[in-house]
């Protein structure tokens, strides 16, 4: 059986990792390539590097990085953070990493999806969203672009099957109202998402007790769930996750 | 020396880094002449069957030819379905041939692409997976799989609402549809099982 993922998310700016709330508030967490060998030593199953400050200087910094994580971890990694073309994919891919995943880009120019799918594959092209709670419409969410400074008309549900049928072969759903917040993920959102799309859903952004874990698997029917604050600052352990999400009776790899 | 063949599909570079990280020798090699003399090769590929099988172009009558002649041969992902007679991922398209069966979609009753670990089960004496007991999990990422219709082979199969071929071994020629250079600890041994067949064959 197929077993649920437990993915740390590593935050990257001027090459450190850091972490905030509500997408605001970084914290430092440490070195990029050091803190991604150490959680796939201890298990984690994937890891997902952001490149949240995405300028042009950024760009290069972040293919060094990719190069160095990919001589050091041999576990699936995922790069995101202001990719704008299937060029980028492709400097991204060919420098080790194993998926990218697109936002901003993919709402203005959604074609980069299908395009990027048919050159490297789907399995290589992760939709991200950034959800955040609609204030005119209960039970929908919008998407919001520009690492969630600029909300969008889209609504996440109809953005996630237009994503599939464009060929994301992943979808990275994060919530903006429970990112850094601990206080558990947007199963809500999870749920809708995961019921409208056939391809693998990421649960991310609220992750603070073990018990969150298994709600986002059970309650919101995501196939991973991604967490950052949780790991970085150490009160808990990859292994500890897996253990627990195992006597709950999740498949995990242990 | 083992070669990873280099013709141009995406993501090879891993493969190398995995088999350096072991201690093995390996090349990036798209020469006819470096792949005659390697001590094994190993196929990688990420791509679609269609654009990988036509990107290889005439080093598949190579690859073909040194297989046949014994040189070990160790196909990834979409190298294990170019393994295989045929492939059914967007049109028809003709494999390597060198082991019976083609490759498939996965039925869309199954959240598609497989991705992530799953625990595959080797029969017994399958060389790729020695000291890795009877089962382990390993990283799959693909939404096409080969069903193995080659009595001379030996299959390992995962579970994923069906029977999912996750390698073969038939003769000096092996595949894995999981990324051993990504499944961790146990993908490791995978490829050092695999060095260590090239080495004993030379």
């Amino acid at each position: 059986m197929l077993t649920k993922r437990i993915i740390p998310c590593l935050d990257v700016k001027d090459n450190r990792v850091v972490k905030g709330i509500n997408f605001l508030n970084l914290r430092d967490a440490g070195d990029p390539v050091e803190l991604g060998a150490r959680y796939s030593e201890e298990g984690a199953d994937e890891l997902v590097f952001l490149d949240i400050t995405a300028t042009i200087r950024s760009r290069k910094t972040i293919v060094e990085l990719v190069e160095k994580v990919a001589e050091k971890v041999f576990i699936p990694f995922t790069v995101g953070g202001g990719i704008q073309n299937a060029k980028q994919i492709d400097e991204l891919l060919r420098s080790g990493a194993d998926k990218v995943s697109v936002n901003t880009a993919a709402v203005k120019t959604p074609q980069i999806i299908t395009e990027a799918a048919q050159r490297f594959g789907n399995q290589c092209v992760v939709l991200a969203i950034d959800a955040r709670r609609s204030k005119t419409k209960p039970g929908k969410w919008q998407v919001c672009i520009k690492a969630g400074s600029e909300p969008t008309e889209l609504d996440v549900v109809d953005w996630a099957i237009k994503g599939e049928k464009l060929g994301a072969g992943e979808i990275l759903l994060t919530s903006m109202d429970a990112d850094g917040t601990k206080a558990g993920y947007d199963n809500q959102l999870n749920k809708a998402v995961s019921d409208a799309v056939n391809i693998p859903v990421i649960a991310s952004g609220g992750a603070g007790k073990l018990e969150h874990l298994y709600d986002a698997i059970v309650d919101g029917r995501a196939d991973a769930v991604l967490m950052a604050s949780i790991t970085h600052f150490g009160n808990y352990g990859i292994r500890q996750m897996k253990e627990y999400l195992r006597g709950r009776g999740i498949a995990v790899n242990l | 020396m083992i070669v990873v063949i280099d013709y141009n599909v995406g993501n090879v570079r891993n493969v190398c880094n995995a088999f350096r990280h072991i201690g093995s020798e390996v090349q990036l090699s798209c020469e006819p002449k470096t792949i005659e003399k390697a001590s094994g090769l190993v196929l990688p590929g990420v791509a679609a069957f269609g654009y990988a099988i036509s990107a290889l172009g005439d080093l598949a009558a190579v690859i073909k030819d040194a297989a046949s002649a014994g040189k070990p041969l160790l196909g990834i992902c979409v190298g294990y379905q170019m393994l295989f007679d045929e492939s059914h991922e967007y049109g028809l398209y003709k494999g390597l041939g060198l082991v019976h069966g083609k490759v498939v979609g996965i039925p869309a009753t199954q959240v598609v692409p497989h991705m992530g670990w799953n625990l595959v089960k080797p029969q017994s004496n399958m060389d790729l997976f020695a000291g890795l007991g009877k089962e382990r999990h390993f990283y799959f990422a693909h939404s096409f799989y080969a069903q193995v219709a080659d009595r001379q082979a030996k299959a390992a199969y995962t579970d994923y609402g069906f029977e999912l071929s996750a390698s073969v071994q038939k003769a000096n020629v092996y595949g894995t549809q999981f990324h051993p250079e990504k499944s961790g600890e146990s993908g490791l041994q995978v490829l050092k099982n695999f060095a260590q067949i090239c080495e004993k064959r030379n």
